[in-house]
């Protein structure tokens, strides 16, 4: 029987031929990672196991990306403890303010991630990396201590569920608004403890910021991985930053899969999803009378140099609403000295958008860009749910960084056509 | 045995809800506590009595992997939570921490907000003491159950570091 790329690199890291789903592995681990959020609590329970040290201090990274620079003197206290440790532990990717980034961009960028691994953080977007072709998955605190210590962890091998994309992509519709679409279709447990595998032309076409955009949203809709062949987009991307060997792997034509389902792409438009779960979507047509207090360009899920470059086309000689704050978060310093260098800042700011340091900021509403209450937000980051972006009472519409960047200028929820 | 009254919540009840991220700047237990569940439900921290249960739908814990879920409701003295379906990273998590959680839809729909109910963790047998029914959750698999046995995650490691 066929195996699915999420099963041949499981068996891979097992030291088997093959894996069966619902069979229970300890997998060898390529890297393991941590944020200033979930490395201090795995730090505590890495002292408790008793290790010397960590596995191998080149396949640790420890990223201070959610309340930095640090926003309130407890912050400052959590990344002390990761900082020390990294120390302590001589741990090479510890990456310091002015030279960070939010972890799901910064790691694949910097050649940490690559095809064929088997990852774990302490994060639950850690399955942005799927989109390399490498099976990767969100845990907690206690998980990534024990594999600080071990170099390995225990899996349940997941069913699979195909999606196969199919049609030319219409303009503005994006890896965001097939992945919010996809999400709208099956519900956020739709892909409950499944990997989900996406397929077809239209993944083909995309540049590999949509397809990182794809695949960091697995877990809205329940997934435990996503994950996308590589192909030459993929070894384009990663053969100039990899410092290591790495393997490509393809699922088998043969390959058993829970479910297939199959997307037409071209009769798509941007997608918008509603508060307070990213399941509510709907077409930008039928938002266009949500009137916005504030519009956040940035995170993980679209923080990319590509993610600007659409949103500074749009923005580009108009201005900001009157009546709505801009704020604009470059994932990573190499993506904010980009924008720099290709102008893209400077639109931004002469627009009169806000254009902070990499942060996950306001994500999660932790600093930067927090909601009052009754205030309403249209966001290129993933969640919507109840008090994400700060107050019980305010909302946060997901949406593309195109959509975003023309809400901005219309002061309600838009698409680029509209100016 | 576990014996306490319910708090029941219907599906997606997320992290960001059982433990906002404007709290994630401490990682004391009894800090998270005082605001468990305060998005969802104001009056929960006001309310629950060790030994207390959660009763919830579809898909418990979904969004993020802060490990502050389990523990705030550990914390705030929850000694087992039901659900129809557990999002994956918070299953981990819990079983990781020692917060004792069971699938079991047929419990969830046989028990009230408020019942009291009980639990025998070792069979998985629950009892809703206020309408004299009893159910039957999945039991854990064997791998899962050794975890449990041996006091979670790190006290697995541990040993495996020993050896
Ligand atoms: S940008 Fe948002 S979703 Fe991404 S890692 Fe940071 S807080 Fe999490």
């Amino acid at each position: 029987m066929g195996q699915t790329i999420t099963q041949k690199i499981l068996a891979a890291h097992c030291g088997k031929e093959s894996v069966e789903p619902g069979e229970l592995i300890t997998a060898r681990l390529d890297l393991v990672l941590g944020n200033d959020i979930t490395a201090p609590i795995a730090i505590r329970e890495f002292e408790k196991i008793g290790a010397q040290t960590v596995f191998d201090k080149d396949r640790v990274a420890l990223v201070p990306d959610h309340s930095t620079p640090n926003k309130d003197i407890k912050s400052a206290e959590l990344v002390k403890i990761m900082r020390d440790f990294a120390r302590k532990h001589n741990i090479t990717h510890f990456f310091e303010i002015g030279k960070m980034g939010i972890e799901h961009t910064l790691l694949p960028d910097e050649g940490l991630t690559l095809p064929g691994d088997a990852i774990i953080g302490a994060d639950s977007h850690t399955c942005t990396y799927g989109a390399l072709g490498a099976f990767s998955t969100g845990v907690g605190s206690t998980d990534l201590a024990c594999a600080m210590a071990l170099g390995e962890t225990w899996f349940k091998v997941p069913e699979a569920i195909k999606f196969v994309y199919y049609g030319k992509l219409p303009k503005w519709v994006s890896g965001k608004d097939l992945i919010l679409y996809t999400i709208g279709k099956i519900g956020v447990d739709g892909a409950l403890y499944c990997s989900m595998e996406f397929t077809g032309e239209a993944i083909s076409e995309l540049d590999m910021a949509g397809r990182f955009t794809m695949c960091n949203m697995a877990i809205e809709a329940g997934g435990k991985n996503g994950i996308i062949e590589p192909d030459e987009k993929t070894l384009a991307y990663i053969k100039p930053r990899a410092k290591r060997d790495f393997k490509l792997y393809k699922s088998d034509s043969d390959a058993v899969y829970k479910n297939v389902i199959e997307i037409d792409v071209s009769k798509l438009e941007p997608v918008v999803s509603f508060p307070h779960l990213p399941e509510n979507t709907k077409p930008v047509s039928e938002a266009t009378h949500i009137k916005i207090d504030q519009s956040v360009i940035g995170s993980c899920t679209n923080g990319r140099i590509e993610d600007l470059r659409v949103a500074a086309s749009v923005i580009k000689g108009h201005k900001v609403h009157p009546d709505v704050r801009l704020i604009v978060i470059p994932a990573t310093q190499e993506i904010y000295l980009q924008s720099i260098k290709e102008g893209l800042t400077e639109i931004f700011v002469e627009a009169g958008g806000a254009v902070s340091t990499p942060t996950c900021g306001p994500c999660l509403g932790g600093h930067m860009g927090v909601l009052a209450g009754g205030e309403r937000a249209v966001s290129t980051t993933n969640r919507n749910f109840v008090g994400r972006m700060g107050h019980t009472k305010s909302e946060v519409y997901l949406a593309s960084p195109a959509i975003a960047a023309a809400s901005a200028v219309l002061g309600r929820i838009g698409s680029p056509e509209e100016l | 045995m576990i014996k306490g009254k319910v708090h029941k919540y219907g599906s997606n009840v997320d992290t960001d809800v059982i433990i906002p991220a404007r709290y994630l700047n401490t990682t004391d237990p009894d800090e998270l506590a005082t605001h468990c569940m305060e998005d969802i439900d104001a009056d929960f921290v006001k309310t629950v009595r060790p030994g207390d249960i959660i009763v919830a739908d579809d898909n418990f814990g979904c969004g993020s992997s802060r490990e502050h879920a389990p523990i705030a409701i550990k914390a705030s003295g929850i000694a087992c939570v039901i659900a129809n379906t557990f999002a994956r990273i918070f299953y981990r998590n819990s079983l990781n921490t020692g917060l004792p959680i069971l699938e079991c839809p047929e419990a969830v729909a046989g028990i009230n907000n408020g019942d009291t109910v009980e639990i025998d963790l070792e069979s998985g047998k629950i009892t809703n003491v206020t309408t004299s029914n009893s159910f039957q959750a999945k039991p854990f698999p064997p791998f899962m159950r050794e975890l449990i046995e041996v006091g979670g995650l790190v006290n697995y490691a541990k040993a495996k570091v020993g050896r």
